[in-house]
């Protein structure tokens, strides 16, 4: 039995399959479980929404599983169970994505459904109105969600003007906006070769693969047609924005303008933001805001690495009372990141991890499908999972110091609060 | 509860119990060299002693503050270097803690996790703050959601003395009284090798991991016998209850109905299995009945599903949910949900749809396979509730063996409509 992360290289492990007429895929064969998870992502998601439209691409994604081809929404999902194929689709601000796991018995009838929805949707009435009732009902139910409001207010103020402010779900007046045409004009543009990225783990072999491909892709239009998309750079920065919200604590978001992954300096970022607030047990905003004073449960920050304005951005949850304390620490720790860059020990440390645990990031099939589709996304290249643990062992503090100051510049945020902080 | 071992395609899992008791699962899965390493222990929130509720949950979090050996912040930072991942989880009959480390270091992890087992160290320095930062985690899952005070509320309603009707975070006036000591007392009465399962999943064999639990585990002295749970049983429920909660914050209402439902340990044969057909055949994604005559043919929901808490040490529950389209009547929604199960208890459910549910669990067993950490929380979680390896492995046969009768009979036994207890979520007009 082959491992995953055994020598030779996992790099070498991935098969490049290209259908005859040039669909291409990613590939990893393993026999151990017999399952196949296949994994696409297109460019595009909710940033190629029309204005007053927000919610197109999160609205197809809902409904290119809800009949397609000879079968009705019920019919194809009665397909779906009866085979136990798991087919779903999903929207984000940069990407459509489309998931696909299957028992290899049943490989044939999962191809063919992903074929049918990624071409026949046919995007009846009935789900279209349910799916739309369904988004509406979620947008309603975190309706007061602190966390949620903060989010959405605070991507709304810091890109006022550009689609990333519009939130991906819609609202529920743009979602009403929404009609059969703006989806069927949607797929048109989006769900086409050219920017179509596949990873595929499991028990299947190259040459099988290969005329499956053609198959499903294989009909596909052949560009995509995308708006173009204005650089985004966050603005606001320096403020607070405030959201009263009657609840005895206060959800708190913060964040700038980051670094893009294709920058040489991403995964110096990376560890820089894991010392920040990455790691579970060891970063400095557990430390400082959870484990010493006890102001929250959950404290973290990220980066978020967006095609058109990349970020990093964190958030905690913390008593009114005691909410301008946890920013004041949240800032200082950024602030003296970005003067004085990570110490040693904690570099060490972070490395260390980041190294060790690089694994466990794709320990079954599906997430290894996905780390697949990414590094395609992402333009990484095939040796990336090869290359990467070097790059993180051959970071010094220096180096970190630098990116440190790049990524945090002065320390500004921008920062929204939902609830009832006070003093702030 | 779906498990592994499907028709001998599963791995071989292994079971074995050390000389202080401790049991031992294995569940090999070589494809990543890795390991996925757990201990659990049989005591969970509704073993929170009366007036100390979230004590579990609570002593769950001082477990990472420290020992006699191994200093606050070492186990972790152990961990952490080793580029190991950690964390840990209280339920309502166990509470589990877990590293992921490369398989070279799972001693090290089991050095550790014996060290904590029973040399915790505990100050108010470290207690106090922790204490806060649980009553922020109530704030945050619970204090700021109108539809988790439900849930709490439902659950009380549900359970009028058995105490998983308690919060598994425990109530905000417990949880604030809780101290070093309440920890401590919790701690020596049932953190012992006796109560204790340990999982591991990965890249090893059976030998190596009882050499290396002999060499660690082994040295913990036993304590006789495995600690009592004491839990008073529900009695038999005789009235349908109705809770509402209203809340300014709510723009979105919907109703739940709830009933007491044996669980895989509490269950006649075959019972829990029907039970867990039941909820598939309502509730299974696009196909189910609840989404097919509530969201579909009535058009009164936009969504509607259901659940089973089949792994529970006790008589669990089993709840359905609907959410009305705007505007509707949750009276008459929660009418529509009852019929859909008296509509299955009256006529049974069909061989199609049967056969569909059977295929989409017996699957699932296949797809948890791909994953080691699940299936360590699925035997972990099965021996924590007095299942045992032989009732995993032998799940898919006896779901392959419920009948639409077994599937009937179940609902018409425990989904008694007089019986349930409904919730609403409603917006508060006064106060929004």
């Amino acid at each position: 039995m082959t491992s995953l992360t055994d020598k030779p290289s996992l790099a070498s492990r991935i098969q490049t399959v290209r259908s005859p007429s040039g669909v291409e895929a990613w590939l990893i064969e393993d026999y151990t479980v017999p399952l196949i998870a296949l994994e696409i992502a297109m460019e595009g998601g909710s940033s190629q929404d029309h204005t007053n439209k927000a919610g197109t691409a999160t609205m197809l994604a809902g409904l290119l599983d809800e009949g397609a081809g000879p079968y009705d929404s019920a019919a194809f999902h009665e397909r779906l169970d009866d085979f136990a194929i798991e087919l779903s689709f999903s929207a984000s601000r940069d990407l459509i994505t489309g998931h696909l796991r299957t028992l290899a018995r049943h490989r044939d009838e999962a191809f063919d459904m992903l074929r049918l929805a990624l071409n026949e949707a046919r995007l009846d009435a009935e789900p279209i109105d349910r799916v739309r009732a369904q988004l509406t009902a979620s947008l309603l139910q975190e309706a007061n969600d602190p966390d949620a409001l903060a989010n959405r207010a605070w991507f709304a103020t810091a890109f006022v003007g550009h689609p990333y402010a519009r939130p991906t779900k819609g609202t529920r007046d743009t979602l009403a906006a929404i009609t059969r045409d703006d989806l069927v004009a949607y797929r048109a543009n989006i769900i086409a070769r050219d920017r179509l990225k596949i990873a595929v783990v499991g028990a299947i072999d190259a040459a099988t693969l290969a005329s499956a491909l053609e198959t499903i892709f294989g009909a596909l239009p052949e560009k995509a047609v995308l708006a173009t998309i204005p650089v985004a750079i966050p603005s606001a920065v320096g403020t607070r924005h405030i959201i009263d919200l009657d609840v005895p604590q206060s959800s708190i978001r913060f964040g700038a303008a980051g670094i893009a992954q294709s920058d040489p300096d991403f995964v110096t970022a990376s560890v820089v933001n894991h010392i920040l607030g990455g790691g579970v047990f060891s970063s400095r905003l557990f430390r400082e805001v959870r484990e010493k004073r006890g102001l929250a449960y959950s404290v973290s920050s990220q980066l978020a690495p967006l095609d058109h304005g990349p970020l990093h951005m964190g958030g905690t949850s913390t008593k009114n009372e005691r909410a301008a304390e946890s920013l004041a620490i949240i800032e200082a720790e950024i602030a003296s990141l970005a003067k004085d860059g990570p110490n040693d020990e904690e570099l060490d440390i972070a490395k260390k991890y980041l190294i060790g645990s690089y694994p466990l990031r794709f320990d079954t099939s599906t997430k290894l499908a996905n780390q697949l589709v990414h590094m395609q996304v992402e333009n990484l290249g095939r040796d990336y999972m090869d290359r990467r643990n070097g790059l993180v062992a051959a970071i010094t503090r220096p180096e970190a110091a630098r990116v440190a100051k790049k990524l945090y510049g002065e320390g500004k945020l921008f920062v929204t609060v939902a609830g009832r902080p006070v003093g702030m | 509860m779906p498990n592994a071992s499907v028709a001998g395609q599963g791995p071989a899992v292994s079971h074995v119990t050390l000389h202080n008791g401790l049991e031992i699962v294995v569940i090999p899965d070589h494809r990543t060299p890795v390991v996925t390493h757990m201990v659990w222990y049989r005591n969970g929130s509704a073993d929170d002693p009366v007036g100390k509720s979230g004590i579990a949950h609570f002593l769950e979090h001082l477990m990472f503050k420290g020992t006699e050996k191994h200093p606050q912040g070492e186990f972790s930072d152990v961990v952490t270097s080793l580029g190991g991942q950690e964390n840990a989880f209280t339920s309502y009959d166990y509470t589990a803690y877990f590293q992921r480390v490369a398989r070279e270091h799972l001693k090290t992890m089991m050095e550790f996790e014996a060290d904590r087992m029973t040399g915790l160290v505990l100050t108010d320095d470290v207690v106090d703050p922790e204490r806060d930062v649980v009553i922020e985690e109530r704030r945050m899952r619970t204090d700021t959601d109108p539809s988790a005070q439900l849930g709490e509320a439902l659950a009380s309603t549900l359970f009028t003395h058995h105490p998983y009707g308690k919060p598994i975070i425990g109530f905000m006036h417990e949880i604030e009284g809780l101290h070093r000591e309440d920890a401590l007392a919790y701690y020596r009465r049932f953190y012992t090798p006796e109560n204790a399962i340990l999982v591991v999943a990965g890249d090893v064999t059976e030998s190596d991991v009882v050499t290396l639990a002999e060499e660690t585990y082994g040295k913990i002295p036993p304590r006789g016998e495995r600690p009592q749970r004491y839990r008073p049983s529900e009695p038999p429920t005789r009235a349908a209850r109705r809770v509402t909660l209203a809340d300014g914050k709510v723009e979105q209402p919907s109703v739940q109905l709830s009933w007491i439902v044996p669980s895989y340990r509490t269950a006649q044969p075959g019972e829990a299995e029907a039970l867990e057909v039941h909820v598939q055949i309502l509730s299974a994604q696009g196909t189910g009945r609840l989404h097919r005559k509530l969201v579909i043919d009535q058009k009164i929901a936009v969504a509607a599903g259901a659940w089973y808490m089949s792994t529970a040490f006790d008589q669990s529950r089993l709840s359905l949910y609907a959410i009305p389209f705007p505007g509707g009547d949750l009276d008459a929604l929660e009418k529509a949900t009852e019929a859909v199960i008296e509509d299955l208890i009256t006529h049974g459910v069909g061989e199609a749809e049967l056969k569909r549910a059977k295929t989409r669990l017996i699957a699932d067993t296949i797809y948890a396979q791909d994953s080691q950490s699940s299936l360590a929380r699925m035997y972990g979680s099965a021996l924590a509730t007095g299942s045992t390896v032989s009732d995993v492995a032998a799940w898919p046969d006896a779901i392959e063996a419920v009948t639409a009768d077994s599937v009937r009979n179940a609902a018409k036994t425990w989904l008694d409509s007089r019986r349930a207890v409904s919730g609403h979520l409603i917006k508060d007009q006064a106060a929004s």
